[in-house]
């Protein structure tokens, strides 16, 4: 078999338009799996007993059932109520529910790691509720999870392609529709893997230049 | 004149263990008092329960002339609101053994932070008072530093400062000086003594260091099972005991 540079040459700028695509859902599903993480993470730790069992049973369903099947869900069964979303909303909406569980345990984690003396000494100061979280807690809590948040944005990257079951033309739906149009595999499918690769790598010093931007100075290297 | 924080028939139970069964306490304004007793014998509980770190099971803790917890006698704890928590624990300051300082934030920013963020005052206001307390405390030349580049004294130090900050009137000390080498408790006993001529301010100092109490006690209370066996001055108490378990407890601490 062989390899055909000019077949690459052609489609490269279909392939890097669908890249384009690739890069906003990832964005935009990023985006709401933080915010979902933080509704999930303050529900796993409201005073109703109620609320921290609706919320853990959330995160545990959601971690539990493929991705494929969540975008299904909201595809094909959301429309029988009435909700009728266009692919892409359907595509990161999937993304950002199930990477947010993901991004909930994180945050959880980074909770965690603050000492009750720094709860204490917020209630000692008179700190409202709200107040110790965002001023003493949040800033503590979250430079660790830096990392772990940015490797949920990467398998986030990587499950993009998911989003073609719905027909959103990211990446791999683009290169697999040119590989049945042209009987001609080999050259959409590497440069897609070369494009997915490229991305991963450049978010990496992305994450690091964000993990040490957050990092108190007393604690840099 | 009414007393500055009073316990009336106070129960507090952690699962079974009964830490205060019935305990009357009282300390007037401005009074300075000590409380030693051995491990166990609740006297980080009597601290932590007016600083609303926690609750009560029965009777009523006054401060101010305030009850902090509404509780009836066999009854649940009534609800008490945040509001109220909020008005009373702005009377009440707490330092801490282990310090709790923010580490992410520098001396200046510890102590800045809740007059700023929690009292609302400006910027400038709050940092201008920061700077006034540091200097206070002899950290003058530590405003920008964080606290792991700071001794335990000094940590310490900035501890006390920022608990001052909010100008309470009554101040809890819980082994504020059980964490440092020897050679660091002068400085914040130091820092403690000032604090001690405050007239307004109450003191309520938890320690296994006689020195320490002795320098700031106006009163010394030995505590055991969670009664008070025996008070009085620290020249009494200490040097004096007529309690025969103040005089085991006496030697026992003396040779450690
Ligand atoms: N959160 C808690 N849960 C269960 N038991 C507790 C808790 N806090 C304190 N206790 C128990 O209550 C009793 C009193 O504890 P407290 O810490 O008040 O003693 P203390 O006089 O401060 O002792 P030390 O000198 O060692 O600091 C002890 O028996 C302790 O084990
Ligand atoms: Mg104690």
């Amino acid at each position: 078999m062989e390899f055909s540079f000019d077949l690459l040459w052609e489609i490269l700028p279909q392939l890097l338009r669908a890249t384009v695509v690739t890069i906003e859902a990832t964005l935009a599903g990023f985006a709401i799996s933080l915010i979902v993480g933080l509704v999930m993470v303050s529900g796993m730790r409201a005073r109703q007993r109620w609320l921290r069992f609706l919320s853990r049973f959330a995160m545990e369903f959601l971690r539990a059932t493929p991705l494929l099947v969540q975008v299904y869900f909201l595809f094909f069964v959301l429309p029988g109520f009435g909700i009728t979303l266009s692919p892409f909303l359907t595509g990161v909406t999937a993304l950002g529910l199930h990477y947010g569980a993901y991004a909930a345990e994180a945050y959880r984690a980074g909770l965690e790691s603050v000492p009750r003396g720094q709860w204490e000494a917020a209630v000692s100061l008179n700190y409202s509720r709200l107040a110790a979280y965002r001023h003493i807690v949040l800033p503590q809590a979250l430079p660790p999870i830096v990392p772990s948040l940015g490797n949920i944005a990467i398998s986030m990257l990587k499950d993009t392609p998911i989003l073609a079951a719905v027909t959103v033309t990211e990446l791999m739906f683009v290169a697999n529709e040119i590989g049945s149009e042209r009987f001609q595999y080999t050259e959409p499918v590497t440069a897609a893997a070369l494009i997915y690769l490229v991305l991963s790598l450049a978010a990496a010093p992305l994450i690091n230049f964000i993990d040490r931007r957050l990092r108190p100075e007393e604690t840099r290297a | 004149m009414m007393p500055m924080v009073r316990f009336e028939n106070v129960t507090k139970r952690f699962g079974a263990t009964v830490v205060l069964d019935a305990f009357d306490f009282e300390a007037a304004r401005g009074e300075k008092v000590v409380l030693i007793g051995p491990s166990g014998s609740g006297k980080s509980t009597l601290l932590r329960m007016l600083m609303t770190l926690e609750r009560i099971d029965a009777g009523m803790v006054m401060i101010d002339g305030e009850a902090l917890w509404y509780v009836r006698d066999g009854a649940d704890v009534e609800p008490v609101t945040q509001a109220h928590l909020h008005h009373m624990r702005a009377k009440v300051g707490m330092v801490f053994q282990h310090f709790n300082l923010f580490p992410h934030m520098t001396a200046l920013q510890n102590v800045a932070n809740a007059p700023r963020h929690v009292l609302g005052k400006p910027k400038a206001e709050a940092e201008a008072l920061a700077e006034m307390l540091l200097r206070k405390v002899g950290l003058g030349d530590k405003l920008s530093s964080y606290p792991a580049r700071l001794s335990g004294g000094q940590q310490q130090r900035v501890a006390i400062a920022r608990a001052m900050a909010m100008e309470p009137k009554v101040m809890l000390f819980d082994e504020v000086t059980s964490a440092l080498d020897p050679e660091l408790v002068g400085e914040v006993l130091d820092v403690m003594r000032a604090l001690s001529v405050e007239r307004d301010l109450t003191m309520l100092i938890v320690t296994h260091q006689m020195g320490v109490a002795r320098a700031l006690a106006d009163r010394v209370c030995f505590f055991e099972k969670g009664a008070i066996v025996e008070q009085g001055p620290p020249e009494q108490v200490i040097d004096d005991p007529v309690h025969a378990r103040t005089q085991s407890f006496l030697r026992a601490v003396r040779l450690t």
